[in-house]
């Protein structure tokens, strides 16, 4: 693919609003949710708050993993009002489950896992795990057990491995992603901040 | 369970089509009960988002996994988001036929 014809995927893919590209999480969360103890009597059952994946990202992206707006907005690839507005939503969400005394559940919205990708020495095929949840211990084609795990995605083909920018995260300088260098290795230049990933 | 394979041609002695969006069909088979269905890819001549329409018309047909030779970067995190699993065979000297040989002994062997 040629620079020209690069920018035009670009702008397409920009003004092509149906179809959505999935929004990336880089930390499931460890449980599904929160239940409530204590006072609630069983014959009041109140609906659970339902906290959706970028929500709970937004949240432990600010107030966890202590980013400021701007940051996490970078790593969770979405504007800055985007942001504020998904993170005054989770707030707004776990408050009322706090006062009401109502269940969360959290919930998968538009995001999806990198899931993790295996290569069959014994037939040759790559494969993705997509139940994130249960490990892989054979080949799905031949059935081998001799697998092992990538750590770097080696599947994409080249072109769009190149599309992927390495961000600074504190003052948002960006370079080309060097295939098989993980961003994290790498510092800006500026500020000596670890870089990460961002797709286009 | 249902696998698709990406075909070139619509027969069980074609080669494996490495492209996903774009290849020329897709060949089904249900590991449960042996049923094989051939269908010719409407999108194999779409210049913009073959991938993704193909990825709406399989999962529409239940598929668990599909083998194809590669997945672009658009379609990858569709499947991803609806659980559906990439098998990559960059090896289109395999013929449909063989594959589905390969995935009746492995799913055979498990009941
Ligand atoms: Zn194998
Ligand atoms: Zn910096």
């Amino acid at each position: 693919m040629n620079h020209s014809s690069l920018y035009l995927y670009r702008t397409f893919a920009r003004f092509m609003p149906r179809l959505k590209i999935p929004r990336k999480v880089n930390n499931p969360p460890k449980v599904k949710g929160f239940k409530p103890y204590g006072v609630i009597s069983e014959g009041e059952k109140l609906d659970p708050v339902i906290l959706n994946y970028e929500e709970y990202e937004a949240l432990k992206m600010c107030d966890y993993d202590m980013y400021n707006h701007h940051q996490a907005s970078i790593m969770m690839n979405v504007s800055r009002p985007t942001y504020t507005r998904i993170y005054a939503s989770a707030r707004m969400k776990i408050a009322k489950a706090f006062v009401e005394g109502r269940k969360i559940e959290i919930e998968g919205g538009k995001v999806y896992f990198d899931s993790n990708w295996f290569y069959c020495k014994s037939c040759g095929c790559h494969f993705n795990n997509p139940e994130i949840n249960t490990s892989v211990s054979a080949c799905p084609l031949c059935g081998s057990s001799e697998i092992e795990q990538h750590f770097e995605d080696t599947t994409t083909s080249q072109e769009n491995i190149n599309d992927d920018m390495c961000v600074c995260p504190k003052c948002g300088y960006t370079k080309k992603h060097m295939r098989g260098v993980p961003c994290r290795n790498e510092r800006c230049p500026s500020c000596n901040t670890p870089l990460v990933r961002q797709n286009p | 369970m249902k696998i698709a394979i990406t075909s070139q041609g619509n027969s069980l002695e074609s080669k494996l089509d490495q492209r996903f969006g774009h290849c020329q069909f897709f060949v089904t088979y249900d590991s449960d009960n042996g049923t094989i269905e051939i269908i010719p890819n409407p999108y194999h001549n779409v210049e913009e988002q073959a991938g993704a329409l193909a990825v709406k018309l399989l999962s529409s047909k239940n598929v668990a996994k599909i083998i194809s030779g590669e997945f672009g970067l658009k379609v990858k995190p569709m499947l991803d988001s609806l659980k559906i699993q990439m098998i990559i065979l960059k090896d289109d000297s395999k013929t449909v036929q063989t594959i589905i040989e390969m995935l009746n002994k492995t799913y055979s062997k498990e009941e």
